[in-house]
């Protein structure tokens, strides 16, 4: 709802390194250039059906507000909330199978238990039960049985079905029956994809199974997409990598995004928060992050975003994703607003991309949050004389209510009674005003409108360690040492600024079978990107 | 009062009986589903007060045994409970007319519901432990004199065992444990099947109930956005649990968990955001026993909990995790829990803690910081 804000913001003069960061939203398709830490343009275009058409517009602007030659440009960042939005409209989800071995175990809970039926609906959802799965000191609860998982892939077959989530109880202790029932559904099913959970989750059967199930049915779509950008990107010239953001705000290659999007999940909700952390210089606020259709309220602490409970649903289904902790309400730039009498009410539904076609201050003939914010003089987009003769009374209290739907998010985020500062990014945050009730203070950073492109520029890097390690008794200590810093090196190595790595997650899970008190340790450690080079 | 429990109240019921789970119990998570399925088909079960039975009632209580870390992933067939319950029926020649639970926690508050919804008899609303604990002798109904014996057992093939260890209920629990180790580490039993009169005698009143209003208390309050220990604390001063206090508040920073001889084992550590100080929590598939420093700070039986910083949902033993903010909040257990008998069975020393019980509200006064 912006009109792309030309010009160059910040110049250094010592180039040390170009890099683009754009974020492709529901609703808009936002891009920064950046160099070092200096934002050089900033462009917001509407986030086209086809993904890709949109961010060559993107690009195209960004170039015209600030030339560059593509060769100068050393990475793509890109960040999306296109494959969870999938998941959450139900919407370009391919017909998915979800294969488990555990029987005669697990039958009480088979898989897809609790998905809401309109999902389950969508991806054409089958689940399957087979003989199968460990024990966790490495038995077979049951062997596997051939014949019974040649039916079964013959059913998936003839149901057309064109992905298929494998799950095997205790895999992440043992895999090796994931891999040989994958063996054989890639034999049987030519073309189909497959997605393991030893690969995807951790010790968890549902919320393992569930996180696979969801990368399962976005396989198709990733692959479209991921193939689609690079294309794209390479057709315009540019040889530099492209990276796509993930849900702990590092950063994966493309090639990888194809086969995990499960992995960008919740980058969405990170790149705006960490974008704000950024931009504002708070370490600890709320941030209210407002969109075409929803504000999105999360909280930082400590420069960090506050992580969701264990129980994260995405779509109502349950996961274990390590995710933020954001609550939405339906005020957007393009939510309708409805007049009865004195009373005015802004959302929760909206026009989502449409809002240049439909908005007033566009020639359009919906009334939408983005017109009282131009009638009241709060922004200017479109043409502010196609909103001036809307009652000042009632856009007075279509904007007051907005501020104080967003405010009451703000204040059930809040765990403290002490008021916290409050950062408001994003392009619909032109109609909020610059006070909020229970806020300490409300700000609104310099390229505040597009936070989640710059949240995915200065993404972070990590680094991981998983495997078996020995662990003699009285050693845990040393041994967790020594793959902890294992970790940070190869973080740094990666590019990470080492006084900025973290341990962000360790997990043990004892080998039983194998001898030696062997222990599956992974660590994940995770830093700043350093300024110098990719 | 006989009342009964439907789908809509199943997220506060496993949320309440995870806390007093203290850490073990069995995943809330897994419970709360099983038990939404068996509803689909049945609408509510029954919960009757302790004081509705009649003398010659026979009430078998169900439970799960063995390491919750092996639960989460093997999850059951969902004939098992059951199954167990029949064996014993067959064994002892009684027909049960009312299920219990043997403990409060998410999962072992949530089978009699699953086995009440699926053979149509009620639960009664007590049970053996007023909290979780990991050995089957360690029951109110062993402190006050029911036998755990006969007890059966049965595993996801079908096949069931009975153990007749008389009034030995610490060797009832050896040969359960051995069988529960040959099954993968996750077994379904009956035992302490009992009369009316005695459930009335030993169990601990109204810890469903309990367990219900706890878990709707956490939810409220963040909904009202309250600070949920503090509405926990004003509910529990109503209760048999009169105590409730939050003793340590910081970040897991090591979580060492092992499955052993058919428990989940493990000490979770926690350091404080503001200073040096941290917290150990030792735990025998429950949290044991909360030392601040050099210092205990809570000794079994006094209940430990470790709750989600902002949220206040409790977090079982099995899902803590390295970076999770928490609080550690402290209930005090029933009189009836701190009896020189009781603490025979399941204080301290029973654990192996050289340590002697002393209610943590007394212990508070020593550690100011």
């Amino acid at each position: 709802m912006h009109p792309p804000r030309l010009g160059a913001v910040t110049r250094t003069h010592e180039v040390t390194y170009m890099r683009i960061g754009i974020d492709v939203g529901g609703t808009n398709t936002d891009a920064v250039l950046l160099d070092g830490n200096s934002v050089l343009a900033e462009t917001k275009t509407a986030t086209s059906a086809d993904v890709t058409s949109g961010i060559v517009n993107a690009i195209d602007q960004l170039r015209h507000a600030r030339p560059f030659e593509p060769a100068a440009i050393k990475a793509v960042m890109i960040g999306t909330t296109h494959f969870i939005n999938a998941i959450v409209e139900a919407d370009r989800l391919s017909p998915t199978a979800a294969l488990r071995l555990g029987l005669p175990a697990t039958a009480s809970l088979p898989p897809l238990v609790g998905w809401p039926d309109r999902l389950i609906k969508a991806i054409n959802g089958q689940g399957y039960l087979c003989h199968g799965g460990h024990e966790f000191d490495g038995r077979l609860i049951s062997p596997l049985d051939r014949s019974e998982l040649l039916r079964v892939i013959e059913d998936i077959h003839t149901r057309g079905i064109r992905s298929v989530a494998i799950s095997s109880v205790f895999s992440p202790v043992n895999a090796e029956l994931e891999q040989e029932v994958a063996s054989l559904v890639l034999e049987q099913v030519p073309g189909v994809h497959v997605s393991m959970s030893h690969e995807i989750g951790r010790m968890g059967l549902l919320e393992r199974e569930n996180a696979t199930i969801i990368n399962a049915c976005l396989r198709e779509l990733a692959e479209q997409v991921c193939i689609g950008l690079a294309a794209t990107l390479r057709e315009a010239g540019f040889a530099a990598p492209l990276y796509l953001s993930q849900n702990d705000g590092t950063l994966m290659d493309v090639d990888y995004a194809r086969e995990y999007p499960v992995a960008t999940f919740a980058s969405g909700p990170t790149n705006s928060m960490r974008g704000a952390a950024f931009l504002s210089g708070l370490e600890t606020c709320a941030v209210v992050d407002v969109g075409g259709t929803t504000s999105d309220v999360g909280i930082l602490q400590s420069g960090f975003p506050r992580e969701a409970t264990a129980e994260v649903n995405v779509g109502g289904v349950r996961t274990n994703f390590r995710m933020p902790d954001v609550l939405s309400v339906g005020i957007g730039g393009g939510s309708r607003v409805r007049v009865h009498n004195d009373d005015v009410t802004v959302g929760p539904d909206s026009v989502g991309y449409r809002l240049r076609d439909e908005a007033y201050v566009f020639g359009g003939h919906t009334l939408t949050a983005t017109d009282l914010a131009v009638a009241s003089g709060q922004a200017e987009v479109g043409d502010p004389a196609l909103v001036a003769k809307l009652d000042p009374t009632q856009v007075r209290a279509g904007l007051d209510h907005m501020a104080a739907k967003v405010a009451e998010v703000v204040d059930r985020m809040r765990t403290s009674p002490t008021p916290l500062p409050v950062a408001l990014v994003g392009g619909g945050s032109i109609l909020l005003p610059d006070e909020l009730d229970g806020a300490a203070k409300v700000l609104r950073p310099d390229h505040f409108a597009v936070a989640n492109a710059i949240g995915a520029a200065i993404a972070q890097i990590g680094g991981e360690v998983d495997r078996i390690f020995a662990v003699a008794p009285g050693k845990r200590d040393d041994v967790l040492d020594t793959a902890k810093q294992e970790a940070v090196d190869r973080a740094v190595a990666a590019g990470a600024e080492p006084a900025s790595v973290e341990i962000v997650d360790v997990e043990e899970v004892p080998i039983a079978y194998l001898p030696g008190n062997a222990t599956r340790i992974r660590v994940r450690a995770v830093g700043d990107l350093t300024l110098r080079d990719l | 009062m006989a009342f009964d429990i439907t789908i809509d109240d199943l997220g506060d019921l496993v949320r309440g009986a995870a806390l007093l789970g203290t850490g073990g119990g069995g995943d809330p998570a897994i419970g709360h589903t099983l038990v939404v399925e068996a509803l689909r088909d049945r609408g509510t079960i029954t919960v009757i007060d302790p004081d509705e039975l009649s003398d010659d009632d026979f009430v078998i209580p169900t439970a799960l045994m063995g390491a919750p870390s092996v639960l989460v992933e093997r999850l059951p067939r969902g004939s098992e409970p059951v199954d167990a319950l029949r064996a014993l029926e067959s064994h002892t020649g009684h027909t049960a007319t009312a299920t219990m639970p043997i403990e409060s926690g998410g999962i072992n508050s949530t089978i009699p519901l699953f086995v009440a919804a699926q053979l149509g008899i009620p639960v009664v609303d007590a049970d053996g432990m007023g909290r979780a604990f990991p050995e089957l002798q360690m029951e109110t109904f062993a402190v006050y004199g029911v036998n755990g014996s006969p007890l059966a057992i049965a595993d996801e093939h079908g096949h069931t065992a009975i153990v007749d260890t008389a009034a030995n209920n610490k060797k009832m629990e050896n040969w359960a444990r051995a069988l529960t180790i040959k099954m993968g580490g996750v077994g379904y039993i009956a035992e302490y099947g009992m009369s009316g009169a005695a459930v009335r005698r030993t169990a601990i009143p109204r810890t469903l109930s309990l367990a219900l209003r706890l878990g709707r208390t956490i939810r409220e309050a963040r909904e009202q956005h309250r600070d949920p220990v503090e509405a926990l604390s004003d509910v529990l001063s109503e209760t048999l649990y009169h105590h409730g206090e939050v003793i340590f508040t910081g970040k897991i920073v090591d979580v060492e968990r092992t499955t052993v001889e058919g428990f989940t084992r493990g000490t979770a550590r926690i350091a404080g955001f503001d200073d040096d100080a941290d917290c150990a929590v030792d735990f025998q598939n429950e949290y044991l026993v909360a030392r601040i420093g050099n210092r205990t700070r809570v000794l079994v039986p006094d209940l430990i909990t470790i709750l989600h910083l902002e949220t206040g949902e409790p977090i079982t033993a099995e899902t803590l995790r390295y970076g999770q903010r928490v609080r550690v909040f402290a209930i005090s257990t029933p009189e009836m829990m701190r009896t020189p008998e009781a603490l025979e069975t399941f204080g301290p020393a029973a654990f192996g803690l050289t340590e002697n019980f002393v209610p943590f509200e007394q212990l508070a006064e020593a550690v100011v910081r």
